[in-house]
């Protein structure tokens, strides 16, 4: 059933953006969307890394984005530029770091398009393997401190006052960004993977009444997205990055207008509280 | 004085530095299960840091801070900002630290007057309702240590006088340490045993009854007092420049402000009133006019408070 690519990227598809939903939530709710581009535009250096050293992609990838995070977090406790500012710096700086040791490689032969913006030819079934690997862990991780992570989301003052260490689920936090960066980077591309964290999170929204249900639909949303993206990809000979995300937003687009009636109509038929 | 390891928290010359500024420096407090501390003062006094390093959300830059070991801690935060994006009610939100059953939510709930709120989703509620839910949410926890901070904001005078009479009874029952931040007089005199007043450091301390006999009590809750309602009045003889130096009524300035630590070897006399430049024990404070109105206000606060004090 693997040997068909289209079979393949769909599968590997699906894999990450179950995966990216529930991580996704977090991103949206602690306002960390430029936090995830900024470690999706370093995969891009990751990328010229692996080629250099004749390395795994996604573990160099995975390798690259942890380190940056980790940086990142050192750089924001020595109190110097704004926690904004030093994104853009990192951001940019990493993917452009990352274009010019590329034209340095001369010898190697690249598809930077692929790179950009996904490329569904390009999955393997390591790919499918790593994404189901690493994904599972992702999802063991976050499952075990999600507790932890929520309410230091809603207030670390409080998760802090009553023990729950939040600089530390914080930083568990990041790690996990990191790898779902590196596992999708070949289905997405660089420049997109943000979306396919933020906008099935932001559909769910509307659907949902607690936190880890808006993190399942969050996940279903994604994997509609990815099916739906993909078939257009074949369809329209278009790059499977954009059409994913043009997919998300369609149902985000869908989410906001008649759900959302539907789903006050209803609430106001069971007498609950809304507006 | 207390039993030494019956101390919930203690703090010991404590200060926070952020950058150049001392938030807060030189602080000595201690709570007791059972006991009701309350701190108060103008804002950017050095509350909210003082209660942060009690509960060890904030590391002392000087001093210590000490937590009894496995000390459960019950936190009703200044401020809580629930973003559009997170789906959370009521019911979840009491459960966000730690699991509980659905019978204790619904109790806690009952105790702050806000079971109605249950399925409510957090970022609807006003802030009076959002208080009940704080503070219940503290309490269903069944604390050691319940830590309040500004516990009545945006709550209306009747839901005030509920909670504050709500807040003797959890101590009552609970026998748990209270550490509170008030603005409101007649909390600090009718439930507090120890008040504690910061200027950026501890500027005067005692007990509600002690305050009310003493001179320096009279002068911490100034001039404005009408209608047997006193309002909240402070009148510092020094104020907190910026980098740490002081500035007295006088004009004068010097480096620093030792507090209480009259000890303290890094206060420069600049002016001949005293080792540190200014007294912390004869506060030179402003009247006003109205001393009649001011005088009769205490008497009822002070009588309030022993009402408290027999009733609980």
């Amino acid at each position: 059933m693997l040997d068909d690519f289209f079979t393949r990227a769909l599968v590997a598809g699906i894999g990450v953006a179950l995966v990216a939903g529930p991580l996704g939530c977090f991103v949206v709710w602690r306002r960390m969307a430029y936090f995830g581009d900024t470690l999706s535009h370093s995969a891009l250096l990751g990328v010229a890394l692996s080629l250099l050293f004749q390395f795994n992609t996604t573990v160099s990838v995975g390798i690259t984005s942890i380190l940056l995070a980790v940086l990142l977090l050192l750089l924001r406790r020595s109190d110097t530029l704004s926690s904004d500012a030093l994104l853009g710096l990192l951001s940019h700086s990493a993917l452009a770091l990352g274009l010019v040791c590329l034209a340095f490689m001369t010898w190697v032969r690249f598809d930077l398009l692929g790179l950009l913006f996904g490329d569904i030819l390009a999955v393997t079934k390591t790919d499918i393997a790593m994404i189901y690997c690493g994904g599972a862990l992702v999802l063991a991780v976050l499952a075990l401190v999600w507790r932890r992570l929520f309410a230091a989301t809603v207030s670390p003052d409080l998760a802090a006052a009553e023990g729950l260490r939040p600089e530390r689920a914080e930083l568990v936090f990041m790690l996990l960004t990191a790898v779902v960066i590196a596992i999708s980077l070949k289905i997405i591309g660089a420049l997109l993977i943000t979306a396919l964290l933020i906008i099935p999170a932001a559909s769910a929204r509307r659907l949902s009444a607690s936190p880890e249900q808006m993190a399942v639909i969050a996940a279903l949303i994604g994997a509609a997205s990815v099916v739906g993206g993909l078939f257009a990809s074949l369809n329209y000979d278009t790059p499977s990055g954009p059409s994913i995300v043009v997919a998300a937003m369609v149902l985000f687009v869908l989410s906001l207008v008649p759900a959302g009636r539907i789903v006050t109509r209803m609430k106001a038929g069971t007498a609950t509280r809304d507006d | 004085m207390t039993n030494p390891e019956s101390r919930l928290v203690q703090l010991d010359r404590a200060g926070v530095r952020k950058g150049a500024d001392w938030l807060v420096r030189g602080v000595d407090l201690t709570v007791a299960p059972g006991e009701i501390v309350t701190l108060i003062g103008p804002n950017g006094s050095g509350k909210s840091t003082t209660a942060k390093m009690a509960l060890g959300i904030l590391k002392p830059s000087e001093g210590t801070a000490v937590r009894r070991p496995g000390l459960k801690v019950g936190y009703v935060p200044q401020k809580l900002a629930i973003d559009w994006t997170l789906p959370l009610t009521v019911r979840r939100f009491l459960s966000l630290t730690n699991p509980l059953p659905d019978k204790e939510v619904q109790a806690a709930l009952e105790r702050t007057g806000a079971s109605r709120l249950v399925r409510s989703e957090m970022r609807n509620l006003s802030g009076g309702e959002l208080q009940r839910v704080l503070l219940a949410r503290a309490i269903a926890r069944n604390p050691d240590l319940l830590v309040l901070d500004e516990p009545v904001q945006g709550v209306d005078y009747a839901g005030e006088i509920a909670i504050y009479d709500l807040i003797s009874q959890i101590r009552n029952s609970l026998g748990c340490g209270i550490l509170m931040i008030s603005h409101d007089l007649h909390v600090v005199m009718a439930a507090a045993d120890q008040v504690i007043c910061l200027n950026g450091h501890v500027c005067c301390r005692g007990t509600p009854s002690e305050l009310s006999r003493d001179d320096k009590y009279r002068a911490m809750f100034g001039a404005r007092a009408g209608a047997g309602l006193a309002v909240y009045q402070h009148h510092h003889d020094h104020v907190h420049l910026p980098g740490g130096q002081v500035r007295h009524a006088d004009g004068s300035i010097c480096d620093a402000c030792p507090g209480e630590h009259h000890d303290g070897a890094d206060g420069k006399a600049s002016n001949g009133t005293g080792a540190d430049g200014h007294h912390h024990t004869e506060h030179a404070h402003d009247h006003g006019s109205g001393a009649a109105t001011e005088a009769s206000a205490i008497q009822v606060e002070a009588a309030r408070a022993d009402e408290m004090k027999n009733a609980g």
